[in-house]
């Protein structure tokens, strides 16, 4: 099914997609039909600047147990950071 | 049969661009066909040229063109997915500007129905509820007898008295969304309103068993299935009014 919901958070940084390199602002995540992956469904995370269009999107599409992987590796990155280099 | 990309003129006054593929005969029926959430993608269009080619016009409108005019239907679709969907109003205005483009066509026989799959399917009851159309076709439609909190996706059990046309529903029984029990909850309420429809539940199958470019597609199912469509419009769409 479609689950019509999705998480969505702002972000700072950037990202890389079809069209080279742009500013991101937000990033979505939510547990649907994916495009490309063959799977019934799958954990997406866009990446995206909707001010600059819909093509402005990195997206991902994964299974849910490399999604957990992949969340936690981003923590377990962040927390390994060396004190006094952890910029906002 | 001729296929091509067409801007049509919606309820808002907007252009929305449509994918639309014609029949060379005469006194054709017309289909409006709503994609899924995933998007105005090629299996859609492969679905609108279906049609053509068995002896309708159809018409699919792409639902998030207004916002993403341009971009890839995955790029479309991820847009659509922030904003939280297409909001009911506006898709009952797509349908019923894609369904008067089909009976303005030369060879219309000014018969259209409606067909939609995943999130279409309850949009396609919801466009039979709400215009004035000649058959309509649900396939796996989650949402139509429940809600989902905190979601543009409410229930529309509320406006099955004012179905206008026959129903057709498809459903996979290894489906839960919709579910046996949520098709069996909509059955009754039909019943109730004495409205003109006809279930098929077909074993082996869950959702989207008709997408032929998923691991869910289930091709005797899907061909079974494509089987009661043409019956179906066949019986509802083919004569003249």
């Amino acid at each position: 099914m479609c689950t019509y919901e999705a998480e969505r958070i702002s972000v700072t940084g950037s990202a890389k997609g079809a069209n080279g390199w742009f500013r991101a602002t937000d990033a979505t995540v939510y547990y649907d039909h994916p495009v490309h992956f063959g799977a019934g469904h799958a954990l997406m995370v866009d990446v995206i600047n909707p001010a600059l269009g819909a093509s402005s999107r990195v997206g991902l599409e994964l299974n849910a147990e490399s999604a957990r992987e992949l969340a936690l590796a981003i923590l377990r990155s962040l927390d390994g950071v060396p004190a006094g280099l952890l910029e906002r | 049969m001729r296929a091509e990309t067409i801007q049509c003129n919606s309820f808002d006054d907007q252009s929305v661009e449509a994918y639309l593929a014609t029949t060379e005969g005469e006194q054709a029926g017309g289909v409006v066909v709503i994609h899924h959430f995933p998007g105005y993608d090629e299996a859609t269009k492969e679905i609108v040229r279906k049609f053509a080619a068995n002896g309708y016009n159809a018409i699919c409108v792409n639902l998030y063109s207004r916002e993403s005019p341009g971009a890839s239907s995955d790029d479309a679709a991820a847009a659509a997915h922030a904003r939280g969907g297409v909001p009911d109003e506006q898709l009952v205005g797509d349908v019923g500007a894609a369904a008067a483009y089909l009976r303005a066509l030369p060879n219309s026989n000014q018969k259209v129905g409606v067909i939609g799959y995943c999130s279409g399917g309850r949009q396609s009851v919801l466009s039979a509820c709400s215009l004035d159309l000649d058959a309509a076709v649900d396939c796996y439609g989650a949402f139509v007898v429940m809600s989902r909190p905190e979601s543009t996706m409410t229930s529309i059990v509320d406006l099955l008295p004012n179905l206008s046309c026959p129903l057709l529903g498809l459903f996979g029984v290894d489906d839960q969304y919709p579910s046996p029990e949520q098709t069996e909850t909509l059955r009754k309420l039909l019943t109730q309103h004495a409205k003109d429809f006809t279930f098929h539940e077909y074993e082996g199958a869950g959702h989207a068993f008709f997408a032929v470019d998923r691991p869910s597609y289930r091709p005797e199912v899907a061909t079974e299935a494509w089987g009661e469509i043409w019956k179906f419009y066949g019986q509802h769409l083919s004569s003249a009014k």
